[in-house]
């Protein structure tokens, strides 16, 4: 299990999160609001945007190209600690990481 | 083969009248009698409760797709056509297919679409909204998409309703030949020739979704064949559905006015009102996959050929996974429904979807005050698709 921290508007919700989810999936399946995944971790619909808090950026995976083209069609804002959250895969390197949550996912 | 009887039996018929008249009973029972059922009518199993179907959706090298996803095998029984190379196949060979029909229908290619769905929906709700009593079929649920998707593939203005015909010859061809799949058959000759035809490079305008296909073919990532096969799944699949959903849709609203009215006064969005409409009338309610090996499912030995009915609707209103599941609620977070499938089939066509029915209601979210049925709605008798052949309307504007 993982820590994965989802702050929304400075309000901070803590889950524990079973390895091979994504912060996604973590996120839905618990009621977190801020998080839409229309198209349900298929890389198609731009709306589990999240921003990694700088000190957990070291912790994930490279982007791949998909991402990366997908992340320019985000809602809100897109910064350089931009990342879909269906693509964070939770493991031990990701345990503490801390997302924020955009203003907007569609 | 099969040489036992399975324990958990039904001789519910998914495909038959009675089922039709009464789907979700129907499903309902199916669910509480177990998690994988028998259907005695046809020696196949059911899956209807949520669990189980993502659990065979979420195993593709288990359960094929290649062998078919309608109730024939098609490694047994003569396909009416030439099998999708897209659905009715299995990763390694599927998995290419997919990437470069992901590449076309990238969320930028299809954010560009929105332009020029804005003024199709827009006369399309004036001319209703000059009626007021309309039919919320034929004036707005079925002229919407059929303009709008095949103007995108770059498909000729002629003759569209031919699209109609084979979408129902490819949703109705899954089920048993019955005299619903007997009659959408009638025309197969004329119409698969029709649509061949259309799936030619050629045949397709610059810069729309179909001649994107065959820019893969340029780059080597697909042979001219794959492309025509491939644009050939979009008129497959892209037409009907879309109607139905749209359909479904303003059944919802004209039904449940306290739904628009939360709509209107911002308490839910319009994207997350529609994925509720997928789940509650899901516009494809089943399909199927086949065993590849003797294995177990939820505690029900399964037999390598064995068909898999996996009754997406039905897990779609699943009261292990939903509260009140029978309830249109705009504001419930439909998150998990299957109306799109899941895995690596899941609908690959899903955002022109969501896209088609964002501009439509956007658009009478704005002009709209209230809808309600102006007379009984008629079901499409189907074997798969659940969906309007008529809805009486009245739509009263601000």
């Amino acid at each position: 299990m993982a820590k994965v921290t989802y702050v929304d508007n400075g309000h901070e919700t803590v889950l524990d999160v079973a390895h091979r989810f994504s912060v996604m999936q973590a996120a839905v399946a618990q009621g977190i609001d801020g998080i839409v995944a229309e198209c349900g971790g298929n890389l198609m619909c731009a709306t589990c945007h999240v921003y990694v808090v700088p000190d957990s950026v070291e912790k994930l995976a490279q982007m791949s190209n998909d991402e990366d083209e997908l992340l320019d069609c985000v809602v809100s804002e897109r910064r350089a600690t931009s990342r879909l959250s269906c693509q964070l895969i939770v493991g031990d390197a990701l345990d503490g990481i801390v997302v924020e949550l955009p203003p907007e996912q569609i | 083969m099969r040489t036992d009887t399975p324990s958990v039996t039904s001789p519910i018929d998914p495909f038959g009248p009675e089922y039709r008249s009464d789907p979700y009973v129907f499903q309902e029972k199916l669910r509480d009698l177990g998690p994988v059922v028998w259907l005695s009518e046809y020696g196949v199993w059911a899956c209807a409760r949520h669990e189980e179907v993502v659990a065979v959706l979420g195993q593709p090298e288990a359960f094929s797709s290649r062998a078919g996803v309608g109730i024939s095998h098609l490694g047994r029984d003569r396909h009416w056509r030439k099998p999708s190379i897209l659905l009715e196949n299995d990763p390694p060979d599927h998995t290419r297919i997919r990437t470069a029909l992901m590449a076309v229908l990238s969320p930028r290619n299809v954010r560009r679409l929105r332009e020029a769905l804005e003024p199709q929906a827009t006369q399309i709700i004036d001319e209703a909204l000059d009626k007021q009593t309309v039919d919320g079929v034929s004036d707005i649920a079925l002229p919407f998409p059929l303009k709008a998707f095949p103007d995108a593939v770059g498909l000729t203005p002629d003759s569209r309703e031919n699209l109609l015909v084979y979408g129902r010859m490819v949703f109705d061809g899954m089920g048993p030949k019955n005299a619903i799949y007997d009659q959408v058959m009638a025309d197969a000759d004329r119409v698969t020739t029709w649509i061949d035809a259309q799936c030619k490079r050629d045949a397709l305008s610059p810069n729309g979704l179909g001649s994107q296909v065959y820019e893969a073919v340029d780059s080597g990532v697909l042979t001219n064949d794959e492309a025509a096969l491939t644009v050939r799944s979009f008129l497959s699949a892209g037409v009907d559905t879309t109607i139905h959903a749209i359909g479904n849709a303003l059944y919802c609203f004209a039904k449940y006015p306290d739904q628009w009215k939360a709509l209107r006064e911002n308490h839910a969005g319009i994207r997350q009102a529609f994925e509720e409409v997928l789940r509650l009338h899901s516009p494809f309610q089943m399909f199927f996959r086949t065993a590849t090996r003797n294995l177990d499912l939820a505690g029900t030995d399964v037999a390598r050929d064995d068909k898999v009915l996996l009754m997406v609707g039905s897990a779609n209103r699943d009261p292990r996974l939903w509260d009140s599941p029978e309830e249109f609620q705009v504001s419930r977070h439909p998150t998990g429904h299957l109306a799109f499938g899941r895995g690596v089939h899941t609908c690959v066509g899903q955002m022109i979807a969501r896209l088609e029915a964002d501009v439509l209601l956007t658009e009478m979210l704005q002009r709209v005050e209230s809808m309600e049925l102006d007379g009984d709605p008629i079901w499409q008798p189907s074997n798969t698709l659940h969906g309007l052949a008529s809805l009486p309307l009245r739509i009263n504007p601000k």
